[in-house]
């Protein structure tokens, strides 16, 4: 069996093969920290590996396996975002505040991949506090679109995307605050789920922004994202808004078919900003879903275009305070000259932070200062239950929502990292659904072709009512049925490769 | 309600970063233009509409008074900063945090 | 020109609870440094917080007590400053909804010179739940300080007064009834030494009658009683001259120095804050029911107030001493005991509140700590009662109890304490008595009433002090008039 026939598999093959014995835990971890070694140099997925433990956690995967008690994921290579503290990894959230922190502890997500027998495979690159839509902002440096090296994979869960879309993993975690997960899987090609505010805990997750930040998996197939969401969903007494339901099997209603779906589509999401080329695609995806047998209803989520104002008050808002903590006096970075104590804020925060994390500090402490507050944070949170209730409104007549994930194919790096307007309209599409803390993924729906000729990936959105990230999943997966989207893979081999 | 230099500076003060002349007016232009996207919303009537601060309608769980936590202090203090100042030592003394004298 | 004190607190209550108020990290003091100090403490990256269930039973406990609004729905808030004892960068309180509202204290503000001891009721504005901070440690290393933030995290219950207080002593007063209702309610151990129990006081002047309230400064962290009164005194003093000598005054936080005697503006405190408060994203609204209000309720002691009244009606006390017997539970609940093992209520408050409450006093001992258990004093009143022992006697008795050399009745026997009530007996000796001054009766049958008690002080130094006066008294009446 090759290799890259071998990295293609979803995560229930990997599970058989490892069952079966035909391969072992440590085997195909080797072969993916091989493939890291050679393509990680220039895509610069991951921010931190470390041989010994990743191995070392194989080792205990295979013997797990040979005792007979493995579960669906044990020995299987997942990559980690960096924004979830892992214990003994260096832990860095994408900034240079952090980079020689070493979690003392393990964030729930962690805890309960290891529990799984999962094998962490390495910490992935990202924006600085999961804030970008390009992974430019990473104090790690860029990290380049596994299509199209001369892109950008989209952010902030940019390495993750990467990874996954090259293959350098079998699945990756990733967090969305306002598209992080959805946004980077259009942009990469492949199959990324934000679920339902407060059904991951955030527990030793690096906080962003605390009522909008929610974990998902990032993976080739909506039935690989829902083995993820297995064991990544459930109840965590650690943390105040992780929801205490019942535990569910996401896996279980993938086969349902979907004929009677209704399909909502905004007309919001079509009109003016919608890259023609990915609009065509979509188009196509639903035309797909009309065959499957779902009914296409046109809705309207009339405040869609307020999203973007009122997470930039919101997010900033808790950034400003969530980023507080890095002071430089217990751990992260403290300036290294500096004259009193106030100096020493000053300068250590002015140091570990880059431009696009100091930007969003100083808007939020801006809107949260006195004689602001009202004008803009009540302002922001008064539309921000408009967004929700227009989706209250929606699911009263549709069962799923559908529409892009981003605005366009990825983008060239640099050309709007001096521009963080025009970047932060990439999340035009997916940020109502944080606000509003509904579950939404993007699914891999067809290519565009770039003005340079470049072949890029476009993600179709769908959107779920609370707690329906099964039926979504089930609506993805029926798709995948009929589609092969999602099992093309970027060839790394192609001469720009090896820029 | 247009941002000044001076508003700019005032709000580097307040999150603790520092914040050279030269780079104020290129934050100035780019705050700018953020805040004006959030403008926006000045257009839509919020009269009476609530708040909303969570996505989920719910209340606070309560914790029990048990002590989990045990002694962690040298795992934790082995992130301590380097004190700086020309000093390689780690920023910690008999058990605690050292930072520039606190003047009250 | 007349000026009036015009006065407000701010008191932080460490409540009594095992761990803090958003980590189960302990809450013991006297810690090593650090040592206490969990991820959630430090404010790692990632750390979230959860409330501790017994924090809240605290605040509900002093809501209720003072006959308080309790909020169905309050919300924790973010109070966002830089300071190295604020791992966060930011301190998790109530600002717009905070768990306690608009309730009131009476208080008993005592007898000053001239001035005759009076009842005030202070108004609570709020009580707030929040979390404490660490400590500065100075001196550790020269020229820096050090940060233990085994207190970061200690669950406060902070009470808001209205600026109703117009002296040093309602103001004392004030935190003095809050410092007794916090312990008799068990939320707060009181240990002002510890920091359990800390005053901020804010302090403004205007000119008697004025309406408008002067500009004030706020006086932090005081935690004695004594300390209170001078810095208020001073600050008042202060603000006055100032105000005469043609000043203003600025709006200030400062420090009182107990070693001057003075106030001085903190440096640290000078710039103006933006605390920028809005509502905590990790924590979700505190929801408090009937039921939970209920269920706390019934679990709770009777309270001071209600205790005194009952005290006045059951024991036919007097408000004073009604009210003096329930500034402590501890003091009440031993005043009850007492009564409860057979003695008189009006002979137990006398001796709770005198040479126990001396003797208390003077060796610094809380009524728990008193050598002398309710059963023993009950059976040393009894004894006075049943005229074993006069009043005088009782008093040796009380000494030699106190320094434990027995139980009541062997120490009367080895004292040889006895009273003689022996009828017979005392008729002997008065007669004696009247035999040898016969001048005396002479001078009491003319009319000298003071002669009277010389014969009883002649005929109870016969006695050598143990004959029952009560006894002498009737007799020698009865042999002068027959």
């Amino acid at each position: 069996m090759s290799n890259s026939h071998l990295t293609n598999l979803s995560l229930k093959q990997f599970g058989d093969l490892l069952q079966s014995k035909k391969i072992s835990s440590v085997e195909l971890t080797q072969m993916f920290l091989h493939r890291i070694q050679q393509y990680n140099p220039s895509i610069n997925a991951y921010i931190a590996l470390d041989e010994g433990k990743t191995l070392a956690q194989a080792k205990a995967a295979d013997a797990r396996i040979a005792a007979g008690n493995a579960a669906p994921l044990t020995g299987i290579p997942i990559a980690q975002k960096d924004i979830f503290c892992a214990k003994g990894w260096q832990t860095t959230c994408g900034s240079k505040m952090l980079a020689n922190f070493i979690a003392p502890y393990d964030a729930h997500v962690i805890t309960l991949f290891d529990a799984a027998g999962a094998v962490n495979l390495g910490k992935t690159n990202m924006d600085e506090f999961a804030m970008g839509s390009s992974n430019e902002t990473s104090y790690f440096g860029g990290v380049k679109n596994p299509w199209s090296f001369d892109r950008v994979p989209g952010g902030s869960s940019g390495g993750s995307a990467a990874a996954v879309a090259a293959r350098l993993c079998a699945a990756a975690t990733g967090t969305d605050t306002g598209g992080s997960i959805r946004q980077p899987a259009s942009l990469c090609g492949f199959t990324g789920l934000k679920p339902t505010y407060g059904v991951v805990s955030r527990f030793g997750m690096i906080a962003f922004a605390s009522s909008l930040d929610q974990a998902g998996p990032m993976a080739k197939s909506a039935e690989d994202c829902a083995l993820m969401m297995n064991v990544m969903a459930g109840f965590d007494e650690r943390d105040s808004t992780s929801l205490n339901r019942e535990k569910e099997d996401y896996s279980s209603a993938l086969h349902q078919p979907l004929r009677g779906l209704r399909i909502g589509l905004p007309k919001e999401f079509f009109a003016e900003g919608l890259d023609a080329d990915v609009g065509k695609v979509i188009e196509n995806a639903i035309a797909e879903y009309k065959k499957l047998g779902a009914e296409i209803i046109e809705i309207s989520l009339p405040n869609t275009g307020l999203s973007i104002p009122v997470y930039y008050v919101l997010a900033p808002a808790e950034a400003s305070s969530n980023l507080s903590r890095y002071d430089g006096v217990r751990y992260g970075h403290r300036a290294a000259e500096y004259t009193d104590l106030m100096d020493m804020y000053c300068k250590s925060r002015a140091e570990g932070f880059g431009a696009e994390v100091k930007r969003r500090i100083l808007i939020g402490t801006y809107v949260l200062s006195a004689g602001y507050y009202d004008a803009y944070y009540l302002k922001a949170q008064q539309i921000r239950r408009l967004i929700a209730q227009d989706f209250v409104e929606a699911f009263k007549q549709c069962d799923v929502i559908m529409g892009p994930a981003a605005p366009s194919t990825a983008f060239k790096a640099g050309e709007k990292v001096d521009d963080p307007v025009a970047m932060y309209l990439q999340d035009i599409y997916t940020i109502s659904t944080n606000l509003a803390g509904l579950p939404g993924m993007s699914v891999p729906a067809g290519f565009s072709q770039s003005v340079d000729g470049k072949t890029l990936p476009v993600g179709l959105q769908i959107i779920g009512n609370y707690f329906d990230e099964a039926r979504m999943l089930n609506v993805a997966h029926q798709y995948q049925q009929v589609t092969d989207w999602h099992t093309q893979a970027p060839n790394l081999n192609m001469p720009e490769g090896i820029t | 309600m247009a941002l000044s230099i001076e508003d700019i500076k005032k709000v580097a003060h307040l999150a603790r970063i520092e914040i050279s002349d030269t780079d104020v007016n290129a934050t100035l232009i780019k705050l700018t233009g953020i805040l004006g996207l959030i403008e926006q919303m000045q257009a839509v009537d919020t009269t009476g509409i609530v708040p909303m601060s969570h996505s989920q309608e719910l209340s606070q769980r309560l914790r029990d008074d048990v002590v989990t936590k045990t002694n962690q202090r040298d795992e934790f203090q082995k992130n301590a900063p380097l004190l700086g100042n020309h000093s390689t030592q780690q920023a910690i003394a008999d058990g605690l945090y050292l930072v520039p004298k606190v003047i009250e | 020109m007349e000026w009036e004190v015009v006065i407000g607190l701010e008191t932080h209550t460490q409540l009594q609870t095992n761990t803090k108020i958003f980590s189960g990290a302990s809450v013991r003091y006297g810690a090593e440094p650090n040592t206490q100090a969990c991820e959630v403490s430090l404010a790692l990256p990632g750390v979230l917080p959860v409330l501790n269930k017994q924090a809240v039973h605290c605040a509900i406990k002093f809501g209720l007590a003072i006959n308080a609004e309790i909020a169905p729905r309050s919300v924790f808030a973010r109070k966002n400053y830089f300071y190295p004892d604020l791992p966060k960068g930011y301190q998790i309180s109530q600002f717009e909804l905070p768990v306690v509202g608009k309730g009131a204290v009476s208080i008993q503000v005592p007898a000053q010179g001239k001035l005759a001891a009076y009842e005030k009721v202070v108004n609570i504005t709020r009580a707030h739940l929040e979390e404490d901070a660490g400590k500065s440690v100075h001196g550790a290393v020269e020229g820096m300080s050090g940060i233990d933030l085994n207190r970061a995290g200690t669950p406060l219950l902070e009470i808001v007064t209205e600026p109703d207080m117009r002296s040093a002593a309602e103001a004392v007063a004030y935190a003095k009834k809050l410092h007794e209702l916090v312990q008799w309610i068990g939320i707060c151990d009181g240990n002002m030494q510890e920091g359990s129990f800390r005053c901020d006081v804010n302090v403004s002047v205007r000119p008697k009658g004025s309406e408008a309230l002067g500009t004030r400064r706020e006086i932090k962290n005081l935690n004695s009683f004594k300390f209170m009164t001078q810095a208020i005194e001073y600050e008042t003093r202060w603000q006055i001259e100032t105000l005469e000598d043609g000043g203003k005054i600025q709006q200030a936080t400062v420090l009182f120095n107990p070693d001057t005697g003075e106030t001085r503006a903190m440096r640290s405190k000078e710039e103006a804050n933006d605390y920028r408060y809005f509502p905590d994203p990790d924590l979700l609204p505190l929801i408090i029911t009937e039921a939970d209000k209920a269920r706390i309720s019934a679990a709770m002691p009777e309270l001071p107030e209600a205790m005194k009244a009952r005290l006045e009606v059951q024991y036919g006390l007097s408000s004073y001493d009604a009210n003096a017997l329930t500034t402590s539970r501890d003091l009440a609940d031993y005043f009850v005991a007492t009564v409860n093992a057979g003695a008189g209520p009006k002979q137990v408050a006398n001796w709770v509140m005198g040479s126990i409450s001396a003797k208390l006093n003077t060796e610094d001992k809380n009524i728990n700590a008193s050598p002398i258990s309710a059963q023993q004093l009950a059976q040393l009143l009894k004894r006075i009662a049943d005229g074993t022992i006069s009043n005088n006697a009782a008093k040796q008795v009380f000494e030699a109890m106190w320094c434990a050399e027995g139980d009541v009745d062997s120490i009367i026997v080895a004292k040889g304490l006895k009273q003689e009530s022996d009828s017979v007996a005392i008729e002997a000796i008065i007669d004696e008595v009247l035999a040898a001054n016969a001048a005396m009766v002479e001078e009491f049958k003319a009319g000298k009433e003071k002669a009277f008690n010389a014969l009883v002080g002649q005929a109870m130094k016969a006695s050598k002090g143990k004959a029952n006066p009560a006894q002498v008294n009737d007799i020698l009446k009865k042999k002068l008039t027959a």
